[in-house]
């Protein structure tokens, strides 16, 4: 099984040279941590900057530069800014190659649910909805269940839908999972000593199982 | 083309209640902290708020929360302060939740002199009902109106007597689009210098969009959430 840090460490070996992406708040953000050395990407920030760096040194913060979680950040040579249109401009015209974000619940078909529960405070969806109706390609990092120990992987999604049919692949805790174009869980890869039959027990929707499913390299 | 007015309380000063405001800023970066204090001074009600966020209890337009000026938020995220909790549960305030990429949009549309946008943002979702949906090249977009707006205020790094404006990094973000939006718009600036000492070529948001500018004082420039790194 997965920690965090095991999640985010398997999402940076999906990031190529090359690549823009945007790293949502959570899990997301930790993936920047394991970007494997030598991998030239540019992180997006949707508030108006590409090239994000890692935290300022303690008196270096700048409250003129933060990323999309109102983080003090700083910024790779390289970089640049721009308004909020011409960010959501970028990831509306696909020039953003990845997109990496949290949720609550995905469906077989792709669907994804990950910013309201009716009855709880809604704070907004923020750039969720444009970031998945918009993105080339959209990998979902999340835990398997939820803490009433229900599936987060779902034949539909009960609760109100950020996107439609637009999450590609899922790392959770327990495994790597593919939707399949024609819809339904495809089991990539386990967690490291994780069973098969744990994975399907913890997944509602309908689960694809080939005969051989390797275990995740834990590096 | 001399836009400048002496301080925050003159600029706001024809505000009057009831009237739909554009605020600049993401989170607590890049807010016109002095006009909203003018705002609070002057004591104007009733107000339509449309800014990325709604600040937090005790700065950003939390402050107008507090004293009851606001009477509908229109952001993308919102709810980092208690008092805006309280007074959405009880009713007290209206909320409209648009996505971050369709705010921006809707304000340059208006900026731009277009009425709407298709975007496909929130299609399939509850931003979706009453909207015109149409199809283009096998995807589906959602049909979104301009904004319109009495009054913006925003605030940029440099500015000069013309109106002029360049921001400083990521407090870029809403302001030059929620400044392209208003009817008229109030620009508050951390250094006005006299016009001809910016350099064309890096003018961010052209005067022509700015119909007051003063300079500002006193930032506090507050930090949402601090994070470092070990040196």
């Amino acid at each position: 099984m997965l920690d965090k840090n095991g999640i985010a460490r398997r999402i940076a070996h999906e990031i190529k040279n090359g690549m823009y992406v945007n790293l949502g708040i959570g899990i997301p953000t930790l993936v920047a941590n394991f970007i494997p050395k030598g991998i030239d990407v540019v992180l997006q920030s949707e508030n108006g900057l590409l090239g994000i760096g890692p935290f300022p040194i303690a008196g270096e913060e700048d409250a003129d530069l933060i990323n999309a979680g109102k983080q003090t950040i700083t910024t790779v040579p390289g970089s640049s800014f721009f308004d909020s249109a011409l960010s959501f401009g970028m990831i509306r015209a696909g020039k953003v190659d990845l997109t990496i974000l949290g949720a609550m619940e995905v469906s077989e078909n792709g669907d994804i649910a990950n910013w309201k529960i009716p009855g709880k405070m809604v704070k907004g969806m923020g750039g969720a909805m444009d970031l998945v109706a918009s993105a080339r390609n959209i990998i979902v990092a999340m835990q398997h269940v939820n803490k009433a120990g229900e599936s987060k992987l779902l034949s539909t999604c009960d609760l109100p839908i950020t996107g439609l049919r637009c999450v590609k692949k899922i790392v959770t805790e327990l495994a790597v999972i593919d939707v399949l174009p024609e819809g339904g869980f495809y089991l990539v890869e386990r967690a490291p000593g994780v069973s098969v039959e744990h994975i399907r027990n913890s997944t509602a929707g309908k689960l694809v199982v080939p005969d051989v499913v390797p275990e995740m390299n834990p590096d | 083309m001399n836009k400048v007015v002496d301080n925050a309380d003159v600029a706001v000063s024809d505000i009057q209640d009831n009237a739909t405001l554009g605020l600049g800023g993401f989170g607590l970066c890049g807010i016109p902290e002095n006009s909203i204090s003018a705002l609070i001074r002057k004591g104007t009600k009733g107000l339509t708020c449309i800014s990325n966020n709604a600040g937090v209890d005790d700065f950003g337009i939390g402050l107008m929360l507090k004293t009851r000026q606001v009477k509908k938020m229109i952001s993308s995220y919102v709810g980092e302060n208690e008092e805006f909790e309280r007074q959405l549960l009880n009713g007290e305030l209206l909320v409209d939740l648009i996505p971050q990429g369709t705010l921006a949009t809707r304000l340059l549309a208006a900026g731009y002199g277009m009425p709407a946008i298709y975007t496909p943002a929130g299609v399939g979702t509850e931003v979706a009902l009453n909207k015109e949906v149409r199809n283009f090249n096998g995807k589906d977009y959602l049909l979104e109106h301009a904004f319109e707006i009495d009054f913006s205020i925003i605030k940029a790094w440099r500015g000069d007597t013309h109106g002029n404006l360049v921001f400083r990094k990521t407090s870029r973000n809403f302001n030059p689009l929620i400044g392209m939006a208003g009817k008229i718009t109030i620009a508050e600036v951390e250094e006005l210098v006299p016009a001809g000492d910016l350099d064309p070529d890096h003018v961010h948001l052209p005067g022509i969009y700015v119909h007051r500018i003063f300079k500002g004082h006193d930032y506090e420039k507050r930090i949402e959430q601090r994070t470092v790194r070990q040196a």
